[in-house]
């Protein structure tokens, strides 16, 4: 080896340290994470919920492989996270009944097979068009499925489903997955490989075609590619890791029903994927993660929480269409720029002062609802109320006037904020311009 | 040695509409070769079934002595035929990078693989570098191509079609909408590119037509009026009558 060999040696290995860190960094962090959450969490709720998120995580981001990556937009992904938790039910029940030596924690992979086998089956026929005509099909063939469960008894079971006993698999290392805690580290585990996959799926020259074929699948065909294959495989892929996150639920709950399959767990993802930002990886994992947050935390509060997830839905498409990904990516460029003196001593500022009358308004509104909804639809139970255990009632004009108090009031002083924002944003810009400048 | 392209009475309606009306031409390998004509005279349209993004109502398409009529436009661009549009046709969400990188995949045979690390693949990096410094974007690579001026998007169309190493390339009025300096480099950047293939295109700029050309054709309603070298088609009574006028003759 000659001198100038060596020292190009030596002085590679750091920076490979480095790449290395910045590589695969991040994946150690999550995993980190993930083993030490439950420990600052440590209740039985908080391991059940984060469970759930765990679950949702995979299955957001599979919906996110064909809406955000491929722009497929699905009305029916439910129906491979279904038929995944319906296949892995039916075999943990024949495991246990023929006591075969596979353990429980394999069982995600038969989810994930039936996945692919149904993506195959129906992505071949809804994956030649793009756009509406693919909703369209998606939307028809969920139907479809979700129908089927109430009619094929012996393979859906009804309206009751099938139910199973995961603690009854063959066990190794003496794992039981009977606690909850066990069947947190399980569904952790699958997930952090499903998203190490799926991300690695983004940067593959089939990824980068995936968004080729979004953006423009006619120059797609010029370019060699066919876009019907490109989405096809697309699909089936999504298919994989709905199943996955299927099987993941037919181990957490140990029960199916027809349920899983139908058009409201299909929106479900479709609002988890969309409120957490579609045009980001990290997205839909933000958007699982408060979906099924919500889904849990406001349905004790509230009766109508779907309501509240509806406005929060109707809400970012109309202003935030990036998701909640989008919002914070927006800061990028100030970040890249070393604009920190102005993001985090005039922007942060900004949207804190703002924060407050806007919770304060948001405060009015949800009082608002709250009361309308007691007098209208549960005026026979008296019209007294509690909100957030300040008692109330419903029929008498203060709370309503302090309600349009905060409503307005709130709103008016929100709205004063804004300049402040757009200023802050214009110093911003100011900054990142003349960090071009510089570099340039 | 076959020619690069063959057109053999290649007919097109729209309806009752008939747009290309019994066409036939060839044009040998390593021709650069300019189509003229009015507007609505079918160049588009010809161009469209070259490409396979029509299919001929009638009469046959060769390439380089093979059959190509009816196939698709990705079976056609994989044996070596690749096209640009009239109107810009990108991927406006990628980055400049990401534009050309897809373009180059398919040719390097990476087709649909999903187990390859694209950035790991040192031949795609290369190729796609060497493209985006002829079309002179390389420092514009981050941006995303929606957000690039107009002549910018024309180079990187140029470049997503050259990017394949197709051994013929269709340009459809590289230069319309283009000032007269970025005519100019459009004309450089064209004939540099064009050097060692087959080139055919559409162009209404005079000038870049009698630049570039070996050959020229005049498509007048759905017919070739005159195929010809540029000093003869200009002579040509037919030709000044029909579509040069008496801009040229002045």
């Amino acid at each position: 080896m000659t001198d100038t060999a060596k020292i190009g040696a030596r002085t590679a290995q750091p920076a490979d340290w480095l790449g290395m860190a910045r590589r695969y960094g991040a994946w150690l962090l999550l995993a980190a994470a993930f083993a030490v959450l439950p420990k600052i969490f440590a209740s039985g709720t908080a391991h059940t919920m984060m469970s759930l998120m765990g679950i949702m995580i995979v299955f957001a981001l599979s919906y996110n492989m064909l809406l955000g990556e491929t722009g497929l937009l699905s009305f029916g992904h439910a129906v491979y996270y279904g038929l995944g938790g319906f296949l892995a039910v039916h075999a943990m029940n024949t495991l246990a009944h023929d006591a075969l030596p596979v353990p429980v924690f394999l069982i995600p992979l038969v989810g994930g097979f039936s996945g692919l086998v149904f993506g195959i089956v129906f992505g071949s026929v809804s994956t030649r068009r793009g756009g509406t005509a693919f909703a369209m099909i998606s939307l028809g063939l969920g139907e479809l499925v979700a129908s089927s469960s109430l009619i094929l008894r012996s393979f859906f079971g009804g309206e009751e489903g099938f139910s199973t006993n995961r603690t009854k698999l063959f066990r190794v290392f003496d794992l039981s997955f009977g606690p909850q805690l066990q069947v947190y580290y399980l569904i952790a585990a699958w997930c952090l490989i499903s998203m190490i996959a799926m991300y690695a799926l983004t940067r593959t020259p089939f990824g980068r075609m995936c968004n080729a074929v979004r953006d423009n699948p006619e120059r797609a065909q010029f370019v060699g590619y066919n876009p019907y294959t490109v989405r096809f495989i697309a699909f089936c892929l999504a298919g994989l890791f709905a199943g996955i996150a299927g099987g993941l639920a037919a181990i957490n709950f140990e029960l199916v029903n027809a349920s899983v399959v139908g058009a409201g767990q299909s929106g479900t993802v479709l609002l988890a994927a969309y409120i957490g930002g579609i045009g980001n990886f990290i997205g839909p994992v933000i958007g699982a993660v408060l979906v099924t947050y919500l889904q849990v935390m406001l349905s004790d509060v509230t009766e109508i929480w779907q309501l509240y997830f509806g406005l929060l839905f109707i809400g970012m498409v109309m202003f935030a269409p990036g998701g909640i990904a989008g919002l914070i990516f927006m800061h990028e460029p100030l970040w890249h720029a070393g604009a920190y003196r102005v993001l985090f001593g005039r922007l942060i500022p900004a949207y804190l002062l703002a924060l407050l009358p806007g919770l304060t308004a948001l405060l009015g509104l949800i009082l608002v609802i709250e009361m309308t909804f007691r007098l209208m639809v549960k005026a026979s139970e008296g019209t007294g109320m509690s909100f957030f255990g300040v008692p109330l009632d419903a029929a008498a004009p203060v709370p309503w006037i302090a309600a349009a108090v905060l409503l307005v009031g709130g709103f008016y002083l929100f709205r004063r904020t804004w300049p402040l924002i757009a200023d802050a944003w214009q110093a911003a810009h100011g900054e990142v311009q003349q960090a071009r400048r510089r570099a340039a | 040695m076959n020619p690069a392209i063959e057109l053999v009475d290649l007919r097109k309606n729209f309806g009752p509409t008939e747009i290309i009306r019994g066409v036939s031409l060839t044009i040998p390998l390593g021709e650069r070769h300019a189509m003229i004509g009015p507007n609505g005279a079918g160049k588009s349209t010809l161009f469209n079934l070259i490409s396979g993004r029509l299919t001929p109502t009638a009469g046959g398409i060769r390439f380089k002595g093979e059959d190509i009529t009816g196939h698709k436009p990705y079976e056609i661009n994989r044996r070596g035929l690749s096209r640009s549009f009239q109107v810009t046709n990108i991927f406006p969400r990628l980055s400049v990078w990401e534009n050309i990188r897809c373009a180059v995949l398919w040719s390097l045979g990476y087709r649909y693989s999903f187990w390859h690390g694209i950035n790991a693949l040192a031949d795609v990096r290369q190729r796609t570098e060497q493209i985006l410094e002829e079309i002179h974007l390389a420092d514009r690579r981050r941006i995303q191509a929606g957000v690039l001026t107009y002549a910018e998007q024309r180079a990187l169309e140029i470049g997503i079609t050259i990017a394949g190493g197709a051994e013929i390339i269709l340009l459809d009025e590289p230069t319309a909408g283009m000032s007269h300096a970025e005519t100019e480099d459009a004309v450089a950047l064209i004939r540099k590119i064009s050097a060692g293939r087959t080139l055919m295109m559409i162009e209404h700029d005079m000038g870049v037509v009698f630049d570039l050309a070996d050959r020229i054709s005049v498509l007048v309603y759905g017919q070739i009026i005159a195929c010809d070298e540029p000093a003869k088609i200009k002579a040509d009574p037919a030709v000044q009558q029909a579509y040069l006028g008496t801009a040229v003759a002045a």
